[in-house]
């Protein structure tokens, strides 16, 4: 976009950007970029046009949806399949930072773990990991019917491909099914076919897809019969008002532990239960096309699950469309080696900065973003684009600060927004002192970055 | 996890410079054999009989297309040449006849994989060719089953190592304990030492005294198994001393903690500095990090940028071809570790090498200086390749002198024992 809009630069060693001597110059060239990145923003915001009536530009996040950032979403996710399916293991994997061998040790979970992952600052999940014996299945199916299956969000339903009684399996998978559609009719259900590295690779693909066909035909069909039962009711006593007609929204992927394919399902789960999905992605977007990105990845910090991911023309071409999950998996396991070197646990944060320059091909850098994300940005190659990248994708962290906790005080935030008459800071000063950290007198102390590097421009 | 990647799955796809996969051919192992035996012959004969081993010969004057330095591995077919994960390994089939796989690799290098059920020395279908083996390699390296009754094995070895010693006694003798993973450290041990007494017990008895034998404890579910071929592969390295005595400057000049100097393809480390005490977790941790940028180079480096593309970067305010624009032509990377700050670099020497090091926290701010520094090390370290590799004295811009001597060739014997 408009940020190489200034002069070629005369100096070639401003390009190796590691020359103390040409710090000045440099700091020139970066508070330009950031000049232009603002009346980015501030075009952005305005683009955004949420609310037109606010004068120094709409402040989307403070003002625009202060409901929406508000209240930290609660999602119940349940976690079912038969005995030894593996729901506990990709569970641990994915939230708890296990090793795919680490899960050996995992016993059989009776009744129901139930565990609160918080995922972001603004949601939760009620992670349901039902034990898979059949004398629990009964259990939830009957006595505790009402109190597994109401408000559920997500049902993960997983099949172990090696399973050796394909029609039992499919036949509890249908009550299971039934159950929710009585007690949670918008509930999205998500089939993993799980173990499939248990399958000679060649294969892989034809096993999944003549297991998706069946599952997926086995669903049609029990839905057929739930709809039949519910016109047969309405039929019976007309009176009662009319419900939608059924359908289940239903995704399958096939899974293992063993390689990437489990973040892929996983990322997906996420993606639609993430809130203010659509300001991230607008931001991300800006971001990406402000200074020149090829590709952006958000990733959650514990899980490393793909949040949110923009990709530029250029970047669309790149072959690799597994590449997302990819990611996750090999930043993961990096962070396990770095656990295991530093000897701090596998939770803690493990690297704060990982910056890559491939040549003339591309560069790269990863980096703690807000506290509980980590951004990948996939630059084009040239020394003065990486480092200006750097340093704006740390200016842009106040857009994204709403990723951190949901906005409690919404009204200290819009007095603290008069005080400030730099337009961008709008949204920062915003979120900063809404964040608990003692009202609107506190956004002159704790100055962000942002400001700093501005100031540079200003003076 | 030992492959700090799970399941990025067999890659073969070519993934740019980083990942140049081996090149790999396998065709009728007696053909080959006598093709390479003929070839012997020839130089064997203007060479007056003298094995130089470990690096092409220089003196020779024959052009030699099978001049590389040979590692023989019998046993369990190796995982460390392909990235492979643990887990896929079960689909791979026992080694059935004898597979060559050259190895696209700095200096070379040519891996025989022999079956382990054929007995070479006793054979009535088969004879094999001794020299046609054994003439030219390096390093025998001989993989022992931990988990398995290994008495056969190691009777099998003993028969072996006597063999050798009568008509190449330069060879290096590697014993792999595998499958260590699942066993007891004490247990381990117990083995190792078992293992080693009936050798050494049949070799005294055979009258043969300080036989080149050396004993790795490994398993493929940790880098035990990366470090041991590191070892094996490091005592055929001419001028090693050298590398050594580069990668410990650096260390001094820059408070590295510990440098490395990869193969990046296999992930053996063919160098580090001399300053610290051997130390598995920093090996662990470069090598992992060597596998990231791997990876990476693979998603992202790894396919054409279209040309517009190009002629954006390239076009409006900037007006500098895109070498131009970058620092390195080679991949540079850096991380930092979030306890104590403390940084880890890469950079690339050239297409098959990569130097690795661990700092010392909160050096990360002094990256300039740092790089400049490996710059001039990474100049030296091309030298010294070119120089090992050249076939004539050319004398043109040689960097140290010490280093010049390595040009020879005449390598001696190896001279390294036991550990």
């Amino acid at each position: 976009m408009e940020d190489h809009q200034q002069p070629p630069l005369s100096n070639p060693t401003i390009h190796r950007g590691r020359s103390d001597l040409d710090h000045e110059s440099l700091s020139k060239l970066f508070g330009k970029l950031l000049n232009e990145l603002t009346l980015t923003m501030s075009d952005f915001d305005a683009a955004m046009g949420a609310s037109p009536a606010v004068p120094s530009g709409p402040d989307v996040l403070g003002l625009a949806a202060p409901h929406a950032l508000k209240k930290v979403k609660k999602q119940k996710v349940l976690l079912m399949g038969k005995s030894g399916s593996g729901k506990s293991s990709m569970r641990s994997i994915i939230f708890s930072n296990y090793l795919a061998r680490d899960t050996r040790r995992l016993g059989p979970t009776i009744d129901v773990d139930l565990s609160h992952v918080k995922f972001l600052g603004n949601l939760t999940l009620n992670l349901w990991d039902c034990g898979g014996q059949e004398a629990f299945m009964n259990n939830y199916l009957s006595q505790q019917r009402a109190h597994v299956f109401s408000n559920v969000g997500v049902l993960i339903y997983v099949f172990d491909i090696e399973s050796r009684e394909v029609e039992r399996d499919l036949a509890t998978y249908i009550n299971i099914i039934s159950a929710l559609v009585q007690y949670s009719r918008e509930a999205k259900v998500f089939v993993l076919i799980h173990k499939m590295d248990l399958i000679q690779p060649v294969t892989r693909e034809d096993v999944f897809e003549k297991r998706a066909v069946l599952v997926k035909r086995k669903t049609a069909e029990a839905v057929a019969i739930m709809r039949k039962q519910q016109q047969h009711q309405q039929s019976q006593s007309p009176q009662s008002p009319s419900n939608p007609v059924l359908d289940i929204d239903l995704q399958l992927f096939a899974t293992s532990i063993w390689d990437q394919s489990l973040y892929k399902a996983w990322a997906s789960i996420i993606h639609d239960l993430v809130p203010n999905l659509s300001v991230i992605e607008t931001q991300l977007a800006s971001l990406g096309m402000a200074i020149d990105a090829d590709e952006i990845l958000l990733f959650e910090r514990t899980s490393f699950l793909v949040v949110s991911k923009w990709t530029s023309r250029e970047g669309e071409r790149n072959p690799y469309g597994d590449r997302f999950e990819r990611m996750s998996n090999i930043l993961k396991s990096w962070k396990h080696t770095c656990s295991k070197y530093t000897g701090t646990p596998r939770n803690a944060e493990q690297f704060s900065e990982f910056e890559y320059k491939m040549g003339t091909t591309f560069s790269m850098f990863a980096t703690k973003f807000t506290t509980n994300t980590y951004i990948l940005v996939c630059m084009p190659p040239g020394e003065a684009r990486f480092n200006a990248a750097k340093l704006n994708v740390a200016a842009a962290r106040p857009w994204f600060k709403f990723l951190d906790g949901p906005v409690t005080v919404a009204h200290s935030a819009m007095s603290s927004h008069q005080q400030q008459h730099i337009p961008v800071g709008t949204p920062t000063s915003a979120v900063n002192s809404s964040n608990g950290n003692g009202g609107p007198s506190d956004s002159g102390t704790t100055v962000p970055e942002y400001f700093m590097a501005n100031k540079d421009t200003v003076l | 996890m030992s492959t700090p990647v799970e399941g990025s799955g067999p890659v073969n796809l070519d993934a740019g410079a980083l990942r140049s996969r081996l090149a790999k051919y396998q065709s009728p192992a007696a053909l080959k054999l006598y093709r390479v035996y003929e070839q012997n012959r020839q130089r064997l004969s203007k060479d007056d009989g003298a094995i130089a081993v470990k690096v092409p010969d220089s003196t020779a004057t024959v052009p030699q297309p099978r001049g590389k330095p040979r590692l023989l591995l019998m046993g369990q077919r190796s995982v460390v040449f392909h990235k492979l994960p643990p887990s896929e390994t079960l689909f791979l089939e026992s080694t059935a006849r004898i597979q060559k796989d050259s190895l696209n690799s700095f200096m070379e290098f040519q891996v025989w994989d022999f079956p382990g059920q054929i007995d070479i020395f006793d054979n009535p279908n088969f004879a094999f060719d001794m020299d046609a083996i054994f003439g030219e390699i390096g390093a025998l390296i001989w993989v022992i089953d931990a988990q398995d009754d290994y008495l056969e094995a190691v009777r099998r070895l003993n028969t072996t190592i006597l063999h050798l010693q009568r008509s190449y006694p330069h060879i290096n003798i590697e014993v792999f304990i595998h499958k260590v993973d699942g066993l007891s450290d004490d247990y381990r041990l117990d083995i190792q030492r078992d293992i080693t007494i009936r050798i050494q017990d049949e070799l005294s008895d055979q009258g043969i005294e300080n036989a080149p034998v050396n004993f790795h404890l490994t398993s493929i579910y940790n880098h035990s198994i990366f470090e041991a071929f590191s070892k094996v592969i490091q005592k055929l390295i001419p001028r090693l001393g050298q590398l050594e005595a580069m990668l410990t400057n650096l260390c001094r000049t820059c408070r590295f903690e510990k440098a490395y100097l990869f193969d990046v393809n296999t992930k053996i480390y063919i160098a580090t500095d001399s300053t610290g005490p051997e130390d598995m977790a920093s090996y662990e941790i470069c090598s992992d990090f060597v596998d990231v940028i791997i990876d990476f180079t693979e998603v992202y480096g790894s396919w054409p940028r279209s040309r517009e593309w190009r002629a954006r970067l390239e076009g409006a305010p900037w007006h500098q071809p895109l070498e131009q624009q970058v620092a390195c032509e080679w991949a540079e990377s850096g991380m930092v570790l979030a306890d104590a700050r403390r940084p880890i670099m890469l950079r690339e020497v050239d297409r098959f090498l990569a130097l690795v090091a661990i700092m010392k926290e909160g050096s990360y701010e002094k990256m300039p200086q740092i790089n400049m520094n490996v710059d001039v090390v990474v100049k030296g370290l091309t030298e010294f390749f070119e120089i090992t590799k050249q076939k004539e004295v050319t004398g043109a811009g040689v960097g140290t002198g010490a280093v010049q001597a390595a040009q020879g060739g005449t390598v001696g014997p190896v001279g390294v024992q036991g550990e």
